[in-house]
């Protein structure tokens, strides 16, 4: 294979429809960055649900009035289930203590907050987290010093099935943009091929092999993926940049968000990068085989 | 070298057959004339032999090889062995006389040392020594069938299909690439040449093969192009 014949007839084919090209690649480009964007929602996901499943399942808040005698009792409570694997108390200080931590990018909020306003509570980690009703069965709301049961895990059962969503969301507008993008490479190959169509004829009349004639479409192309892939990865370094990292800074400080590492956007580029690379590929070789006489 | 067995090819878009039924055979090195009125089918005959189109019925040869159960990957070896010289040149005009030749060969992977041999002797023998240099659109029309040859024989195929070849040229020039066409025929390679100029014919006296809606009419060696012209 005469490799600089085949690079200079791609050369001379991106050349050719430059507009198509440019188009082409910021589609492909678009395409990629949502999915890498989704590739690191779901990373974020997994990372906060290490975060958080494992500090908190149940939480028991205590009333304002509750005595110390009650809190003992369930103290003692606690102690005796064999549900309970282990148990921390928050008193209403230490509640205001963290409140202030995870808030401390909102002041406002901080300072209009009456460090009384926050419950006592037992933070409860269970044996089996689903047996949640058991505890909340032993320890009635509203009685004995008790103001409610909640089970921890529902609500970061909700938040994440909202971060879910987002990663679906995400990924199905990548998606959309992928099919958008794919037919785009069909019709600049299909358009290459018909500016090209005296040069393919004669090498298909003096007996050029299938595969020589098409590989400078199908590189074509999968330079045109690649360069996509490479707007994609820019622009997930300018979001990591840019929006987590500044952005996002006060809630990754304080736990609430785990941040993005280089190390997630240098696994998740070779993926794009192959993604693009390799769909353009096919995208172009299908469209030969289907509407392209060479 | 070519032989034909009962080919018929009927089109989907037309209920008359473009070949009917057609049988022959063409030894190496010969020198045939097709000809016919237009449609007739002399385009569809050599459009076969090139595995351009599959026949509708019966069985196709070319140097002992049938092109009905060929497949796809082995048709670019086929068409190789033969070469194709049209009635509008079809030359790339973006590429000078040399480029052209040399494109032939560098798409079937041909190595460097052997174009830079094989193109100038080709030019040479074509008569365009001096012009190899010249982009396509610089050169008089005999001039470019000249390239379109020398492209077409660069490879020594062994069958050289003309189709029309001085149909878009003046007589004095068309008498000069037939001598080009009869020298490439001496050194062995078979030529198919489809033509309408009855000049040319009458004067060469080689076969004639006459096509008529699709069959043969005539098939006569040392042929004239019309009894009673």
């Amino acid at each position: 294979m005469r490799v600089n014949f085949v690079l200079s007839e791609v050369a001379t084919g991106l050349r050719r429809n430059l507009t198509m090209t440019v188009a082409m690649i910021l589609t492909t480009g678009i395409s990629l960055a949502l999915m890498g964007t989704g590739l690191v929602i779901a990373n974020m996901i997994s990372d906060m649900r290490a975060i958080y499943y494992d500090k908190v399942q149940v939480s028991i808040y205590l009333t304002d009035d509750v005595t110390d005698q009650q809190r003992d009792a369930i103290a003692a409570q606690l102690d005796a289930s064999p549900e309970v694997k282990s148990y921390l108390y928050e008193s209403k200080q230490e509640a205001y203590q963290r409140f202030t931590e995870q808030f401390s990018q909102q002041p406002a909020l901080v300072e209009n907050t009456d460090p009384n306003a926050l419950p006592e509570s037992f933070r409860v980690e269970l044996v089996n987290p689903e047996r949640y009703s058991v505890i909340a069965a032993e320890f009635p709301n509203g009685q004995n010093g008790v103001d409610q049961v909640r089970d921890e895990g529902d609500f970061l059962d909700r938040l994440f099935s909202l971060l879910n969503g987002a990663r679906n969301a995400t990924i199905a507008v990548a998606v959309v943009q992928a099919l958008a993008a794919l037919l785009l490479i069909s019709n600049t190959i299909q358009l290459a091929a018909f500016n090209r169509r005296n040069e393919t004829n004669i090498m298909r009349l003096v007996g050029a092999s299938r595969w020589y004639t098409q590989l400078p479409f199908i590189l074509e192309a999968a330079l045109a993926g690649f360069l996509g892939a490479v707007l994609a990865t820019v622009g997930l370094v300018l979001t990591k940049v840019l929006f987590i990292d500044r952005t996002l800074a006060g809630p990754i400080r304080a736990g609430i968000i785990p941040p993005v590492d280089w190390g997630v956007i240098a696994t998740i580029s070779p993926i794009i990068a192959a993604a693009g690379v390799g769909l353009a590929a096919i995208a172009a070789y299908v469209t030969l085989r289907l509407y392209v006489r060479l | 070298m070519i032989e034909l067995q009962h080919v018929t090819k009927v089109y989907p878009t037309s209920p008359r057959p473009a070949l009917d039924d057609v049988s022959m055979e063409i030894d190496k090195g010969e020198f045939v004339f097709l000809i016919g009125s237009s449609g007739s089918g002399k385009s569809t005959f050599l459009r076969l032999l090139l595995k351009e189109d599959n026949p509708t019925k019966g069985t196709i040869k070319v140097n002992d090889k049938t092109l009905n159960t060929m497949s796809k990957w082995q048709v670019p070896k086929l068409r190789r062995t033969m070469g194709c010289v049209f009635q509008d040149f079809r030359l790339l005009r973006n590429r000078t006389v040399a480029e052209n030749v040399a494109f032939a060969l560098e798409v079937i992977n041909k190595p460097q040392r052997t174009i830079r041999r094989v193109v100038p002797e080709v030019l040479e023998m074509v008569g365009l020594e001096g012009k190899a240099e010249r982009l396509p659109n610089e050169l008089s029309g005999g001039e470019q069938q000249r390239v379109a040859i020398a492209r077409a024989f660069v490879n020594r195929p062994l069958v050289l299909l003309a189709d029309e070849p001085t149909g878009n040229l003046d007589p004095e020039t068309s008498q000069g690439i037939m001598l080009l066409l009869e020298r490439i025929n001496r050194t062995g390679t078979t030529v198919v040449m489809a033509t309408h100029d009855y000049h040319i014919v009458d004067s060469m006296r080689r076969r004639v093969i006459e096509l008529n809606d699709g069959q043969v009419s005539r098939d006569q060696s040392r042929g004239v192009y019309g009894v009673g012209r």
